[in-house]
């Protein structure tokens, strides 16, 4: 099966290069998100950087606005829009906005987001209008792990089961840390596993950062009938960087210019990882 | 001058059913969604009439404005009716960013607006939610006087709008008196009637007990102009400077607070460009309670009688 490590690899430099730029913004999931984002922008997605809205593409809907550097590292690396813009992040008259603002023209945003807990549902009446229309194309929802915690998005996740969205898929990045710690002791979510399966989802526990294991993955989420599929991807947060992983500090943090340097270094080391 | 007739009186929220599903039968992109109070709120119409473009969504209200924000990026019409006091608050930040950051066009029917809800009580009369609608980007709020407007509101929302809209209407069969072609366009206000010494604008229920207020006055010799401000936002600035610099005296008069409201707009407005006397009648800051719709109004001075006597002694201190 074909892998997209380097693609990966590429995207996460491009965060700490944005971000370091940037001086300030979320570091942390953006990193762990890499994995997932290549293998969904290079291997699931039908979409198209040249007709960003053509009409038959999949949507993936980012609730968690606060990781916009892997969804805009992602985007320019496939192509979207020039790499050299992703040095104008977080600044006055970019399109890359702190959190992603449709309003702003960047190809490739679905959704203006940022406040946590309202994506799952948007995402829902997406796949809601597509069954309504018989159209065939999927809808993806990334949330975050300490995101669940917001009972709207619970709100969602009943009524994508009760009306049956099979066309729905939702990633939550399951890195276990929120800004205040780890999230068993911020507010205890465990076991998700279950949570999910008792509101009706078809459930599916995944390595984050294993290619094949989210090809896969995706692949049977695309085959269930009936059932909205939800994939558990366990990650790390700050992967590939090795003095930041699983520090909830890296939240929110950008690594300042100086510290760039070291980081890219430590990427570099990680680069052949599988 | 708008011209209007009793005609007996209906439910405004009768009228916004019967638009969303006369709005429906000429448009098929309309979607209605509901949150277990569909006949309450006037979705039953479209529910029954096109069933396989309503969904029931349960008691889930931040849930709703979020499907209705996927809904209408896919090119739909949603229409999402709740009480008012659910849509404008309990869902507050969603309408925020799902629907105006993203400015998509859905229609939010924000019913049971006002103290004429009645015997429900405190926790289910819309008194504060056009001040929490109102400071929104890309939002409009309409705010028709009766069952005729209502429905006609919602048929421009649909055709003559392309962002998120939050129409406000009661619960109690009022007087419907604005006629079916009316002229009706959203920033535009209407007037009703021509004065002399002071000029009411009024908004929702309130119209017509500001019309009637305004007959008494008349027989005490004091001659009040009426304005219909059915549009909150965008709020026609100039009909208020032409009435401040022609009345010199203003009177608002909303089933609202008077905090953040009609009132509190129609302040700014002449605070910035033509200073002039204002009462504002509304809720005097505080909570509704339980009582009969009448009794209600009576109570607060926001019906007929208690508009008229309000005007009266402010215009003789
Ligand atoms: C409604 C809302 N409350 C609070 C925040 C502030 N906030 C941004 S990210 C975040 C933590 C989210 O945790 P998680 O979903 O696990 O993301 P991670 O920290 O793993 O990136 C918080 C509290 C927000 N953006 N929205
Ligand atoms: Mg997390």
């Amino acid at each position: 099966m074909k892998t997209f490590y380097e693609q990966a690899w590429q995207i996460r430099k491009l965060i700490l290069e944005s971000l370091a730029e940037a001086g300030s913004g979320h570091t942390g999931s953006s990193l762990g998100l890499a994995d997932v984002f290549a293998v969904l922008y290079h291997q699931v997605l039908h979409h198209n950087p040249l007709n960003p809205d053509w009409e038959e593409r999949d949507r993936l809907v980012l609730s968690i606005g606060h990781v916009a550097p892997v969804l805009y590292a992602t985007l320019a690396h496939a192509g979207y829009f020039p790499v050299e813009e992703l040095k104008t992040l977080r600044k006055l008259g970019s399109r890359l906005q702190g959190h992603p603002g449709r309003d702003f023209g960047l190809p490739g945003i679905e959704l203006s987001a940022g406040s946590l807990g309202q994506g799952l549902s948007v995402a829902l009446g997406m796949a809601m209008a597509d069954k309504m229309d018989n159209k065939h194309r999927r809808t993806y929802c990334i949330l975050g792990d300490g995101e669940l915690q917001e009972g709207s998005v619970w709100e969602a996740i009943m009524a994508a089961s009760h009306h049956q969205t099979d066309n729905l898929c939702a990633v939550v990045d399951r890195n276990g840390l929120q800004i205040d710690g780890p999230t068993e002791q911020v507010m205890k979510l465990e076991s998700l596993e279950d949570r999910w399966k008792s509101f009706g989802w078809n459930v599916i526990s995944v390595d984050g950062h294993d290619h094949a294991a989210l090809m896969n993955a995706f692949e049977s989420a695309q085959k269930m009938k009936g059932k909205p599929t939800v994939l558990l991807a366990k990650t790390i947060m700050g992967k590939g960087v090795k003095s930041i992983e699983n520090d909830y500090h890296w939240h929110g943090k950008a690594p300042s210019k100086e510290q760039l340097e070291g980081f890219l270094n430590e990427l570099n080391k990680s680069r052949y990882y599988d | 001058m708008t011209k209007w007739i009793n005609k007996g009186s209906k439910p405004t929220r009768t009228g916004f059913g019967e638009g969303v599903r006369a709005a429906g039968s000429k448009n098929d992109k309309i979607v209605g969604l509901g949150a277990d109070i569909t006949q309450s709120v006037g979705m039953h119409f479209f529910a029954e009439a096109y069933p396989e473009r309503f969904f029931s969504l349960g008691i889930a209200e931040q849930n709703a404005v979020g499907v209705a924000a996927g809904l209408a990026l896919s090119g739909k019409i949603p229409v999402f009716s709740t009480y008012g006091v659910f849509a404008a608050h309990r869902a507050a930040d969603q309408i925020r960013i799902s629907l105006c950051y993203n400015n998509l066009h859905v229609i939010i029917g924000g019913a049971h607006a006002g103290i004429s809800v009645g015997p429900d009580g405190a926790t289910h009369q819309a008194l504060e939610d056009i001040a929490s609608l109102r400071a929104l980007p890309n939002m409009t709020i309409l705010s028709p006087c009766d069952a005729t407007q209502a429905f006609i509101a919602v048929q421009k929302a649909v055709e003559a709008l392309n962002n998120p809209v939050y129409i406000r209407f009661g619960r109690e069969a009022v007087t419907d008196f604005t006629v079916e072609d009316q002229h009706f366009e959203i920033g535009k206000a209407q007037s009703m009637r021509n004065g002399r010494d002071l000029c009411i604008i009024a908004t929702g229920h309130l119209v017509w007990e500001a019309i009637q207020a305004a007959e008494t006055l008349a027989d005490k010799g004091i001659e009040a102009a009426v304005i219909n401000m059915h549009t909150i936002k965008p709020l026609d600035e100039d009909a208020i400077i032409t009435a401040a610099q022609k009345y010199e005296k203003i009177v608002t008069a909303e089933e609202h607070q008077i905090t953040g409201g009609l009132g509190s707009a129609v302040a700014e407005v002449l605070a910035e460009n033509s200073p002039a006397r204002l009462l504002r009648i509304g809720m005097p800051n505080r909570f509704g309670e339980s009582g009969t719709a009448e009794e209600l109004l009576a109570k607060y001075q926001l019906d007929a009688k208690g508009i008229a006597h309000q005007i009266g002694s402010w215009i003789n201190s």
